[in-house]
């Protein structure tokens, strides 16, 4: 690329609003990995590795596949999200469906001004490969308004890394919700059943029509192929621009809004609350997006949480001024994801 | 998501708390009563469909 043409494109993003954090993605380099570096997937359901991807996983009967934090990257990355078929779907029906996907809050979209005369184009970019070449989809989905746009994409050679950039339209129909709820899907298609397909491709907003979601997608789960992404960028305007590294501590306080976890071998011990009960508390490294579902284990005891919140957890066992016991967590998760 | 039993819990005065106990895919999990929490927004819908009870606390 010219270092005239470099300009140009500077110019542009600032135009689009932004030099620094244009990335509405979150851990699109796959570094943070903090449920750890591979999760293994057996039935129908949501699964998350790395931090802020999941698979959506819909109707499948005999997939089997494992997600995880590959090492395998292009040049300038260090990591990538691989998704690996073990146990293929031997006929896909109409409703199955797998996805790779991340969900926003309302809250960080307000910038594509969705909804109004001056909505935004938005551009993706992203390195991809797979073993499975092909036809791909990749959709925005509106959840506020029901509305989707889909564009398709295509991985050219196998196992090989790609560079690919994608411009979606402007949506001037439907707001998202100024909120921390979810408003919208950046979904990677992998495979869909006839229910998604048997329409014609929507590239321009509208209400969602299923069948005009995913047409033309290739069946990745067909035989035991894989699909690695990395660099995911989604950013305002119709230029893509270089990947926008962070800081790993950036990206992983970003992600711990969502999601945070401790497997340490030192954690927090209980103390005196009252004559009969003890506590053990702490607080949230950041505040995340809502009040997390936790999943603590501890060294003995029955524990109950006690008024926790977006910001800290609390819980309380019986146990007297008396009890010689110790009482501590030997792991904690704490789940806000959208 | 698959959600099999919900109750509500009471604290160690005796008053209800801010989480309810749910059984989702299997695992047993103190559910915030948050509707931003995701697995709260499920049980609610499921409740509001008719197809899940919430249970009162032991």
């Amino acid at each position: 690329m010219s270092k005239a043409r470099q300009l140009a494109d500077l110019g542009n993003v600032y135009d689009d609003g932004a030099l620094s954090n244009r990335n509405l993605i979150i851990n699109g380099a796959m570094q943070v990995a903090q449920r750890g570096t591979s999760t293994s997937i057996t039935a129908a359901g949501s699964y998350f590795s790395p931090d802020r991807f999941e698979a959506g996983i819909t109707a499948t009967d005999q997939l089997a596949a494992t997600l995880s934090q590959s090492t395998t990257s292009p040049d300038g990355f260090a990591n990538s999200l691989k998704f690996e078929v073990t146990t293929a779907e031997t006929t896909l029906d109409a409703d199955e469906i797998v996805t790779i996907r991340q969900k926003f809050e309302g809250q960080d979209l307000q910038r594509i001004a969705k909804g109004t005369s001056s909505a935004e184009q938005v551009t993706a970019s992203f390195w991809v490969r797979s073993s499975n070449t092909g036809t791909y989809i990749l959709e925005l989905y509106d959840s506020d308004n029901t509305r989707q746009v889909s564009k398709s994409y295509t991985v050219n050679s196998a196992n090989t890394w790609e560079y690919k950039t994608i411009t979606f339209p402007s949506d001037a129909t439907g707001a998202f919700d100024n909120d921390n709820n979810l408003s919208m899907f950046f979904m990677f298609w992998l495979a869909a059943g006839s229910n998604y397909t048997s329409g014609t491709l929507n590239t321009s907003w509208a209400s969602a029509t299923t069948a005009n979601r995913v047409v033309g997608q290739t069946n990745l789960i067909a035989s035991t192929n894989d699909f690695y992404l990395t660099g995911v960028q989604l950013e305002i305007g119709d230029t893509s621009t270089p990947f926008e590294h962070e800081p790993y501590s950036v990206t992983l306080q970003k992600c711990q809004r969502y999601y945070y976890s401790n497997t340490s071998t030192s954690q927090f011990y209980a103390t005196q609350y009252v004559d009969t009960y003890k506590f053990v508390q702490w607080g949230h490294p950041v505040r995340m997006r809502a009040t997390p579902t936790p999943t603590v284990t501890y060294f003995t005891g029955s524990f109950s949480p006690y008024q926790i919140d977006d910001q800290h957890f609390k819980a309380y066992v019986a146990s007297s001024y008396t009890d010689g016991t110790t009482y501590y967590t030997t792991s904690y998760a704490m789940d806000a994801e959208l | 998501m698959i959600i099999t039993a919900v109750r509500h819990t009471t604290d160690f005065m005796g008053q209800p708390t801010n989480t309810v106990i749910a059984t989702i895919d299997g695992e047993e999990l103190f559910v915030p009563l948050d509707p931003s929490n995701r697995h709260y927004s499920e049980i609610m819908r499921q409740v509001e469909a008719g197809t899940l009870t919430i249970q009162e606390a032991d």
